[in-house]
């Protein structure tokens, strides 16, 4: 049985644990408060651009772009956006989950370390790995977006997905899926963090005919691209919320169970105390009555 | 009299969004004025200055490269940067520009240069529009 110095030891112990996870719970707190509103603000420029690329696609009439390209798929790249760290709970292993059942030939490009790692443990084959900052910078999401292009344009893969964890609220986030290239029917973004479907009357039924300046393809062929770019971005800001909430959660579990454990522990010591106390009061008294 | 709506975002945030009576735009063909029941266009714009005329008083807005949908009764401007011209810092603006202009004379890689093109853009837009307000 441990003796008093060790559970006095094993109680300092959990209570610096405890300290830890309570200051990375405010600390993700914090960033994610941060990288909500980020992402909340990012949405009439989300809903604009849908509106118009939907309007724009449809008003143009024939029209083909090489990104709209659909092919017969041999082989695919799959984005993974995955956190640098861990201790967010089951964030990543249910991305990498989905992730896992990609066969061998899927060409992966990861942002975030924890995928990179993933991906290399498998032996599949990494295109790239990007790195993303707390609040994701819109030229880190270009150039994960360009490089994806330039594979889908130059014909290595034929189709481009992009995996993620997708924001719902603060205690789910939801592992996605989402094809990115080619590109196909423009569809509305889910840019909303409440899952509150609105803006989907916004987009125009009918299809209006549209003047190009300088020219449909011209206009269209910046836009396309900037939309991907786009996606990217709010894909990015999604995991970025989704990690910090995750970490958040699993921080203060964390906390709760070392809160839990000291109690445990100090009750114990508490009894040991007792018990070793009535010990000397008995071998006292014996003590006395032998000598009286 | 009929009016638009101008509608101006940027990934941040909405900037603008009012009723007005005339638009100037920077197109990237050169400056256009928007009037209401305009033709649908779709156009890009290159850094500069937008103008909203409403009940006959002038507003400026400094704006970054984008791309314009224009229907009869809409102007929406995407666009990576927005200013108010009441907003703007002209010695941060001046600050940014001589920044960007030494950066630009260092030797960059492709992605880099057109960043920093872009932020030299930007600054030199809100100081075109801080100026042309003082006068």
């Amino acid at each position: 049985m441990a003796s008093t110095r060790d559970i006095r030891r094993r109680i300092k112990s959990v209570k610096n644990t405890a300290q830890i996870t309570k200051a990375m719970q405010m600390v993700a707190s914090a960033k994610m408060r941060k990288a909500q509103l980020a992402a909340l603000a990012g949405r009439p420029y989300a809903q604009l651009m849908n509106e118009v690329l939907a309007a724009a696609t449809a008003g143009a009439g024939e029209f083909s772009h090489p990104l709209m390209e659909k092919r017969p798929v041999k082989r695919r790249a799959l984005i993974v956006i995955t956190t640098d760290k861990g201790l967010c709970g089951a964030l990543n292993t249910n991305l990498l989950r989905e992730v896992s059942r990609y066969d061998g030939t899927t060409l992966f490009i990861c942002a975030g370390k924890k995928g990179a790692q993933f991906v290399s443990r498998l032996k599949r084959d990494l295109a790239a790995e990007f790195t993303y900052r707390d609040t994701p910078a819109f030229a880190e999401a270009r150039t994960i977006s360009r490089f994806a292009q330039e594979l889908f344009l130059e014909g290595k893969v034929d189709q481009v997905d992009v995996a993620y964890n997708n924001f719902i609220s603060t205690l789910t986030q939801r592992p996605e899926v989402r094809t990115l290239l080619p590109l196909g029917e423009i569809k509305k973004l889910d840019a909303d963090l409440s899952g509150e479907s609105q803006g989907e009357a916004l987009l125009p039924s009918e299809a209006k005919e549209y003047l190009f300046e300088p020219g449909a393809p011209a206009v269209l062929g910046n836009l396309l691209p900037h939309y991907l770019n786009y996606q990217v971005f709010q894909f990015l800001q999604e995991a970025k919320a989704s990690e910090h909430s995750a970490r958040m959660v699993a921080m203060k579990n964390a906390t709760d169970n070392a809160k839990q454990i000291i109690k445990d522990l100090t009750l114990e010591y508490n009894k040991m105390r007792q018990a070793s106390i009535t010990n000397e009061l008995l071998e006292i008294t014996t003590a006395q009555m032998a000598l009286g | 009299m009929a009016t638009l709506k101008l509608e101006i975002v940027t990934p941040e945030a909405k900037i603008y969004s009012e009723d007005v009576d005339m638009v100037t735009l920077p197109g990237v063909e050169g400056e256009m004025g928007i009037y209401p029941m305009h033709i649908p266009l779709m156009t890009e714009i290159a850094s500069g200055e937008v103008c909203a005329r409403k009940a006959g008083q002038d507003h400026y807005l400094a704006v970054g490269s984008g791309f314009v949908e224009i229907t009869g009764e809409r102007v929406a401007i995407l666009t990576d940067m927005a200013i108010k011209a009441d907003d703007i810092d002209e010695a941060k603006a001046e600050e940014a520009r001589k920044r960007a202009e030494a950066r630009l004379a260092e030797k960059l890689g492709d992605d880099e240069h057109a960043t920093v093109q872009a932020a030299l853009l930007h600054s030199m837009a809100q100081l075109k529009v801080k100026r042309r307000n003082r006068v």
